[in-house]
């Protein structure tokens, strides 16, 4: 159990720079997942925790111990990789068993055939053995110590790659995208597990995805990253209603949050050809961006009093029936994408194909025009309570 | 219910063709045919010639040919050059095989370490392979020469003992099995480097994390049994190559001195192509073709076995 501190982490390879000045301060016994889209450093700063790349520049701390000088063996961690990389020649219990044995067998114990006669290698080969099978029964593969990782199934060898972590129980655990390779149904089974078995252990998790369902169900804590930066480190429900910037904002959350472009008019902003009553602070900008949650836009009826301040029309171009939920896609003039509201599939059966829709929002987010986001925007006219929670 | 109703049924029916399978059986023939033909008539042909030849008593050029039941065999049984041959030739393998794989496997090893000049040395030490084998034995001819040769040169210099290496009985057969050496290393390295390559850099990292980073460690937790299977298939290639050891005898040495080098495949070329006394060179070739065919056996049922890891 223990901290993990990254500070001012540094890293290119060659002329490309794939981290910039990465500080994390991930507490004990947290689970935090790193996630991002391919190529956003996440799994270098994985590898570099590991100690299987180094950092060119920056300091790593398990505990209080900084580790940067240390190899992999020594730093008190255990990986999970993307590929499990069990060793294929050895059965499950000697895959489960080699931390142990390297750690705890001298060489001449660990030699084959001659090493089981060495003095002393019997109890610790026993005492191994029962360490392996403690870990073994609870993930299920008891009965399958015997096989090679080849008659395993995808998901087998995955709890084989979890064993093999947890048997030298690590103070942390780092895993490199371990549910990729299975299916769908699975994959949502062992993220559950995964999570449980966080909770037993107690031990500090660093997780990297790039799937944001896995990040906001498992973690609690998301650093987001993108080229190279963590852009926000909190808690998923945060990230999701406070993102610290449009891009974090764009990758959470599915479909995707709306960006509608706007400028300063007289006494608010002007989206999509209506007034928006929207006070923004200077820093804005005089092109500020708004995005809006599918789920924050309703649907207002032709001709009723404006319920809420914030409101796009055009035509319905496409709607997706979801069973609980219906997406619709309004096209917008002035807005390059179709804005997407998530409604009740009753109010969209009144709706038809081509037909005009006004959505309305009492919520929104508002981001300058490199996107950093702009601190809370208030409707003017408008009751504060109201507003700030649509 | 449908199922039990229709057994009987198709029981009671006799046993018919389904319409069109004679066609489809016809087609599958002549599909296959050309190739069936042409594996007769080059491979599996002349092997049964040469096994029946074997129980004749045909010499090259006679006009008669008459079964002769295993007197070669009886007659091989009781040839002093047979046996001396056949020494030899296991002699060879047994030296030649496991020193050019683990020197092949030491410079794949040292290649694939190393961070520059890999091409350089990859295309060096595969230079044997590629040359031909008579012109460089030319050249060990001048190296291993009693007085003017590199190698005595070279020893008298360090003060170490010096011998005419092809002239003399007890060192002749282990001078061509250097040079056979020199030219299955270059191969093995090859293969080497192909099976190094592909083992997933994941597991040495792995490996590392779980304890076993050291040189030696990673040599035996992971690259070892990561080659099993180009390891088996190195081993059998060398050692059917070296079994069939000819030109470098034939060359340097024609089998002397007093058939100190006498191998399977010369005498098998002086029987059949000197004394032209077919039928028994045919008996020696089933001798041959028989350890060959066993270690084909042998590297299939390993790979099979125990190297294979799917």
């Amino acid at each position: 159990m223990a901290r993990l501190t990254l500070t001012g982490i540094r890293k290119s390879f060659g002329a490309t720079a794939v981290l910039h000045d990465v500080a994390l301060d991930i507490h004990d016994g947290e689970f935090v997942s790193l996630v991002g889209p391919s190529g956003c450093g996440k799994t270098t700063l994985l590898r570099i925790v590991a100690g299987l790349d180094h950092a060119d520049q920056g300091r790593i701390a398990i505990g209080d111990t900084v580790v940067d000088a240390l190899p992999p063996k020594a730093r008190d961690i255990a990986m999970v990789f993307q590929s499990y990389a069990l060793y294929p020649y050895m059965t499950v219990r000697q895959n489960l068993a080699l931390p142990l044995v390297m750690r705890r067998l001298s060489r001449a114990q660990r030699l084959p055939l001659l090493g089981r006669w060495w003095p002393g290698a019997g109890a610790r080969r026993a005492a191994i053995d029962a360490e392996v099978q403690r870990v073994a029964a609870p993930l299920g593969l008891a009965p399958l110590l015997d096989r090679r990782p080849a008659q395993l199934s995808g998901g087998q060898r995955q709890r084989v790659a979890l064993g093999r972590a947890m048997v030298r129980q690590p103070q942390v655990f780092l895993m490199d995208e371990p549910l990729s390779n299975l299916d769908a149904k699975l994959r949502v089974a062992t993220r559950t597990e995964i999570a449980q078995l966080h909770r037993r252990l107690e031990a500090t998790f660093v997780y990297v995805t790039h799937d944001q369902v896995e990040a906001m169900t498992m973690s609690d804590r998301v650093a987001l990253m993108m080229d190279g930066r963590v852009l926000q480190f909190a808690p998923p429900q945060h990230i999701y209603d406070d993102p610290a910037d449009l891009r974090v904002a764009q990758f959470i959350g599915t479909p995707q949050i709306n960006t509608l472009p706007a400028t300063r008019d007289e006494g608010g902003l002007t989206v999509a050809g209506r007034h928006w009553p929207l006070a923004l602070p200077p820093e804005a900008g005089a092109r500020p961006q708004l995005a809006v949650r599918p789920e924050w836009w309703t649907v207002q009826p032709a001709g009723t009093p404006q319920a809420r301040p914030g409101v796009v029309e055009g035509t319905l171009a496409h709607q997706e029936l979801l069973g609980a939920e219906t997406l619709l896609h309004v096209r917008v003039d002035s807005v390059a994408e179709t804005v997407v509201a998530r409604v009740d599939p009753a109010q969209a059966r009144t709706l038809a194909l081509g037909a005009p829709v006004s959505l309305a929002t009492a919520r929104v987010l508002a981001f300058d025009a490199a996107g950093h986001r702009v601190p809370q925007a208030e409707w003017m006219g408008v009751r504060r309570l109201a507003v700030a929670h649509g | 219910m449908a199922d039990a109703m229709s057994l009987p049924a198709a029981a009671a029916r006799p046993r018919r063709r389904a319409p069109g399978a004679w066609a489809e059986a016809l087609a599958g023939w002549t599909l296959a045919g050309p190739a069936i033909v042409l594996m007769w008539l080059m491979l599996l042909g002349p092997a049964v010639g040469v096994i029946g030849l074997s129980f004749t008593d045909w010499t090259f050029g006679a006009p008669q040919i008459a079964w002769a039941g295993a007197a070669n065999y009886v007659e091989l049984w009781g040839d002093r050059v047979f046996w001396q041959s056949l020494r030899n030739t296991l002699a060879y393998v047994a030296f030649t095989v496991p020193a050019s794989v683990f020197l092949g496997l030491g410079v794949a090893l040292l290649i694939e370490a190393g961070d520059r000049g890999r091409g350089l040395y990859r295309a060096l030490f595969f230079l044997p392979v590629t040359s031909t084998l008579l012109a460089m034995a030319l050249v060990f001819q001048f190296a291993f020469h009693p007085t003017v040769g590199l190698v005595n040169q070279a020893l008298g210099w360090l003060g170490l003992p010096t011998t005419d290496w092809l002239k003399n009985p007890d060192t002749a057969l282990y001078a061509l099995g250097v040079i056979g050496i020199w030219q299955a290393l270059g191969l093995n390295m090859v293969l080497f480097l192909a099976g190094l390559k592909a083992i997933p850099k994941d597991l040495y990292e792995a490996a590392a994390i779980d304890g076993a980073d050291g040189a030696w460690d990673r040599f035996v937790r992971v690259t070892w049994p990561m080659l099993g299977p180009s390891l088996v298939f190195v081993v059998t290639i060398t050692a059917i190559r070296s079994f069939q050891v000819f030109d470098t005898v034939a060359v340097l040495t024609e089998g002397g001195p007093n058939k100190a080098t006498s191998v399977l495949l010369y005498q098998m070329y002086q029987e059949g192509f000197s004394f032209l006394r077919s039928a028994y060179a045919a008996a020696l070739t089933c001798v041959f073709l028989a350890f060959v065919l066993l270690l084909t056996w042998a590297q299939t049922r390993l790979l099979d076995r125990r190297a294979h890891y799917g």
